[in-house]
């Protein structure tokens, strides 16, 4: 084991280290659900471009970057949107619920 | 040197736009900070020579997923704050931080030499057709994670669809439109959307050989379909449609064949007969990207709000 040299992939892992931590930080201590979410997301894009990194250090073959770690990346950003989509969906349905009862019900 | 001096300013950037978004004083201020943290990240990706992975970024992680928080946090009410103790803040903090410490260890010490398969998908890209190796992955040797993939769009659409009102089930999503809106935007929608699907479809083309690919066009394309909706162009369609259904099940469905054809032509499930690789991933890839669109434009656009 020695010391990554400091070059762009070395650098965006330490950030994406940071992003994980920030956005774990968020998910705990936020109290409202749309903050928590958002915090989540966070925490997604850190893991993400630690994936960025592996690939970027697996570059070769005449490629930029490993390109099975990016396609990874690429299933796991769309899984990300629709795990979003419905957990938002879920906020705002649960946001008219309260409503409802704060008003002796409704429709 | 120049070069490292543009990553950190990125990365400090990027750092300092998800710590604003942690602490931001209201909800919606909080998604206009993510929705920059999409932009700026896809700044990163661009850094590190991802570009298939930035045009994603920017087009789903940050686009599309900031339609849809823009619409929660006009909707959504802002819960009453309730700082937690500082104490709960210093644990957390702390095991937080302890994470992100670990982590970048495993950035600084990584292991001799660097894993990659690389080389192996070099080996057998010529057979695929397509000359873009992260293509390559997702339509051939990871095929079966591409498949799931679009399922999983297709059953997050279907539990959008279901957190609507019992009584407006098979309606049509978003508010009722107002008749004749002004404006600059019919006129910006008129001139946009057209070269929008022009730009949409060449993504998707083009993939096959260079960045871009069917995920990322198809995110062009609803967002054409959302800008049209917006501006009153189109008129949201009632999720009971028959047509529509069968737009949203095309995709998985010709995939799905093409697969279940592979057992007995090509010896294994989504394995592709040889010679005849690239004209069934373009099949599939054309039907893909149309349920695709649907599937993402319907899922931004809500459950039913309205009666069909």
């Amino acid at each position: 084991m020695s010391l990554a040299p400091f070059d762009a992939a070395t650098l965006f892992g330490l950030m994406g280290a940071i992003l994980v931590g920030l956005g774990l930080y968020g998910v705990v201590l936020l109290e409202s659900f749309l903050r928590r979410l958002l915090a989540f997301n966070l925490l997604g894009g850190g893991v993400f471009i630690l994936f960025g990194v592996v690939a970027r250090r697996g570059a070769g073959a005449g490629f930029s970057g490993d390109p099975v770690p990016q396609a990874l990346v690429i299933t796991g950003i769309v899984v990300a949107f629709c795990a979003t989509a419905l957990a938002i969906t879920l906020i705002e349905r649960l946001g008219e619920e309260d409503g409802d009862d704060a008003s002796g019900g409704g429709s | 040197m120049t070069a490292l001096v543009l990553d950190g300013g990125i990365a400090l950037l990027t750092i300092g736009i998800a710590a604003w978004t942690i602490r931001a004083g209201d909800d919606f201020a909080a998604v206009v900070g993510f929705i920059a943290y999409g932009l700026v990240l896809t700044l990163a990706w661009t850094r590190l020579g991802a570009y298939d992975v930035a045009l994603t970024e920017a087009a789903i992680g940050g686009g599309a997923t900031g339609v849809i928080l823009m619409r929660a946090g006009a909707r959504v009410k802002p819960a009453p704050a309730s700082r937690p103790s500082r104490l709960a803040r210093i644990i957390v903090g702390a095991l937080s931080a302890a994470v992100a410490a670990g982590l970048a260890a495993v950035v600084l010490l990584p292991p001799q030499p660097a894993p990659s398969l690389a080389l192996d998908v070099r080996e057998h890209l010529a057979s695929t057709g397509l000359g873009n190796p992260i293509g390559g992955v997702l339509m051939a040797y990871r095929a079966a994670d591409t498949f799931l993939e679009t399922v999983v769009v297709l059953l997050a659409l279907f539990g959008v669809w279901s957190l609507g009102r019992d009584a407006h089930w098979g309606g049509r999503p978003g508010p009722a439109p107002r008749p004749g809106i002004g404006g600059p935007l019919p006129l910006f929608a008129r001139i946009l959307v057209p070269a929008g699907i022009v730009i949409g479809i060449y993504i998707v083309w083009v993939g096959a050989d260079a960045p871009g690919g069917k995920f990322q066009g198809a995110t062009i394309l609803a967002a054409m379909a959302i800008l049209a909706g917006m501006a009153g162009l189109v008129a949201a369609p009632a999720t009971s449609g028959r047509r529509l259904r069968w737009l949203l099940a095309a995709g998985p469905i010709v995939f799905v064949g093409i697969g279940l054809a592979g057992i007995p032509l090509a010896g294994a499930f989504l394995a592709y007969p040889p010679g005849f690789e690239k004209p069934l991933i373009l099949v599939i890839e054309v039907a893909l990207t149309v349920s695709l669109a649907a599937m993402l434009a319907l899922i931004v656009a809500g459950p039913p709000e309205r009666s069909p």
